[in-house]
């Protein structure tokens, strides 16, 4: 697969419709009132995605992540939580904390559920 | 340690702070998270090349690693597309909100359109809180530096993890490709000031998944319209009775 010259159509594909967004974003950016109810509006789509997204990567992952256990992950995310509250809103703590947990836990292969 | 005369004096620039800004936490969690792209890069029977161009093209972590997946399984381009399309449509209104913060009449428009590449999750996240600060002539040039450093860091990821696949232990592996969910998170649970940011982020977090087992392809985009635009609802209701009451 790997010599498979359909790769870099692919990248290509990937690489327009990825810009795309973001292009098609500075175009409209010019148009809306940041003032206005639709840049709010638009502002609470973006960080419903982001929520989404992110809500996805930790309980329906796609890739490498479908090796680890649905308890594992939330319990590093819990994990990260909790330090990150604990040490004042550290994110480098919280964050170094979920990434141990998790390594921890796919280690030894346990997992609450 | 003489902290009053130092207030005074100005940053030495702000592409010099943004360099250090990205050289911290930010710098590190991205690379570490492509360090895991790197190596699933590899895992897929792909090449470096196709591992640095997606990184230098797509520079959006989530589209990538759904393209190779789907790639590795023989899907089409078309289905391929379509998954990365509906992957990366966040970025749209990611890249309208911050866009009034960088406005710069002295700047030619194409800059926007350049600078719109380095828009992504971390760099996004990060100049919402931090280019308010900063004097409006100064935000392009610390924007510019700082999507720069990041994404020197993710095209060095790239090719570490690749180098790395195979000999990094897999629960090593497996805890670099978490730390990117796990910083999202905490970059949002950082700073939940704002009521309709709350609100918008708590309803897409519970409707995701819901809507993504019900619609795996356009789950992602119709919680962001859904719970987006009850959020928005939400919060006028409530503006509007606290404006009221008070």
């Amino acid at each position: 697969m790997a010599d498979s010259p359909a790769i870099w159509a692919v990248l290509a594909a990937g690489a327009a419709v990825t810009y795309a967004a973001r292009g098609l974003g500075v175009a409209l950016s010019g148009r809306i009132d940041p003032a206005g109810a639709v840049f709010r509006w638009v502002g609470c789509v973006a960080y419903a995605l982001l929520a989404a997204l992110v809500a996805r990567m930790i309980l329906l992952p796609v890739g490498p992540l479908q090796e680890t256990a649905t308890g594992q992950r939330l319990l590093a995310v819990l994990a990260a939580l909790a330090v990150f509250y604990a040490a004042r809103r550290s994110v480098a703590a919280g964050a170094a904390a979920g990434t141990a947990m998790m390594i921890a836990l796919a280690w030894s292969g346990l997992s609450p559920f | 340690m003489p902290s009053r005369p130092l207030r005074t004096r100005r940053p030495p620039s702000p592409a010099l702070a943004a360099v250090r800004d990205a050289l911290g936490i930010p710098g590190v969690v991205l690379f570490a998270s492509y360090v895991g792209f790197g190596s699933l890069v590899r895992e897929s029977g792909l090449g470096l090349p196709e591992g640095l161009v997606s990184t230098a093209t797509g520079w959006a972590l989530p589209g990538q690693v759904a393209l190779v997946e789907l790639y590795a399984v023989g899907a089409s381009i078309v289905t391929i597309a379509l998954a990365v399309a509906l992957t990366n449509t966040r970025l749209l209104p990611m890249v309208v909100t911050i866009m009034p913060l960088l406005r710069d009449d002295r700047a030619p428009r194409w800059w926007f359109y350049a600078l719109a590449h380095v828009v992504a999750v971390t760099s996004w996240a990060n100049g919402m809180r931090r280019l308010p600060a900063l004097a409006p002539g100064d935000r392009l040039r610390w924007f510019a530096a700082y999507g720069a450093v990041l994404w020197s860091a993710t095209m060095a990821g790239t090719a570490a993890g690749f180098f790395l696949a195979g000999l990094v232990p897999k629960p090593v592996t497996l805890g670099l490709v978490f730390l990117n969910p796990v910083y999202f998170l905490l970059l949002f649970a950082e700073d939940l000031r704002d009521r309709a940011k709350v609100l918008a982020l708590g309803l897409g977090a519970v409707t995701g998944p819901v809507l993504h087992l019900a619609a795996p392809a356009y789950g992602l985009l119709a919680t962001g319209l859904a719970a987006g635009t009850l959020a928005f609802l939400l919060d006028r209701i409530l503006a509007r009775r606290t404006r009221h009451r008070g």
